[in-house]
């Protein structure tokens, strides 16, 4: 039953975090680039604020999957290694926690890249 | 001439079920969103629950929970480049919309997909250079916003 009440609660926060970009896309017609990005720097700003801790909290990965993650881990890492050592965790802190995702994202892209063809676009 | 034609009648049919059905398709993609976007951090929750659970534990040793939350990063990127390779990740985009591209399966996609896109232009320009088109921006922006974050918090915090 506690496994139940998590993954749900990981599903509907995750799905609506999506309906929230696809009524951007729908509405105002921006691009999901324009989306992406817009998500992770609101991210970063609900978690300096300590709003999206709560989020995580609540639906752990439902929270932690969407892009809204990324900024919360990037925001994360800074404030750790801001209160570790000082002035540099402002520029040290960020990345290290987002590299697995960046990392094997370009990996599996250049293998993809070599190995798999894109079907024509029609 | 009929070709024209086709062309024609198809955008006064989108024109004509574009105002007709404009509500019900935002209801109907956000539906779908919702469901596609909930089932891919569901599955990302079941991966880690997974790491978590004894006859893993009992293979790989127990693992803090940063490792499980990369781990679990790594299999949901893993998953969104293999489904792009595959070249399904496009087909369930069109069904999902945003359900697809906020999750960081999406995030994997929009690597990905430039990269097999431009490998007919080279790898360096092609693929290294195109390979950051989507997720370039999300990293500089992303960066950026925790950078300046991390400043205020530095202030604040002496």
């Amino acid at each position: 039953m506690d496994y139940f009440v998590q993954y749900l609660c990981a599903f509907v926060v995750g799905g609506l975090i999506c309906v929230i970009a696809q009524v951007l896309i729908d509405k105002t017609k921006m691009t999901s680039a324009r989306i992406l990005v817009l998500f992770v720097v609101c991210g970063v700003f609900l978690t300096a604020v300590g709003l999206y801790d709560y989020l995580v909290e609540f639906a752990d990965y439902g929270a932690r999957i969407p892009l809204t993650g990324f900024g919360y881990s990037l925001c994360k890492g800074v404030f750790n290694s801001i209160d570790e050592y000082g002035f540099r965790g402002i520029f040290t802190g960020g990345l290290p926690d987002v590299a697995t995702g960046v990392v094997m994202a370009v990996v599996f892209g250049l293998i993809a890249s070599i190995v798999s063809k894109p079907k024509s676009k029609k | 001439m009929s070709d024209n034609l086709d062309k024609l009648t198809v955008k006064q049919y989108q024109k004509i079920s574009d105002s007709n059905s404009g509500k019900s398709n935002i209801v109907k993609n956000c539906i779908m969103a919702f469901i596609f976007g909930g089932l891919i951090c569901t599955i990302a929750q079941g991966y880690s629950d997974l790491l978590a659970s004894k006859p893993v534990v009992r293979v790989i040793g127990i693992l803090d929970e940063k490792s499980i939350g990369a781990l679990t990063v790594l299999f949901m990127v893993f998953l969104g480049s293999l489904l792009t390779a595959l070249n399904v990740y496009d087909c369930i985009g069109t069904v999902a919309g945003a359900g697809s591209i906020v999750p960081i399966t999406g995030f994997a996609n929009s690597v990905v997909s430039p990269a097999m896109e431009y490998r007919s232009e080279g790898l360096i320009l092609g693929v290294g250079a195109q390979m950051f088109q989507v997720a370039g921006p999300v990293l500089v922006y992303g960066t950026a916003s925790s950078v300046l974050v991390g400043l205020i918090y530095y202030l604040v915090k002496i």
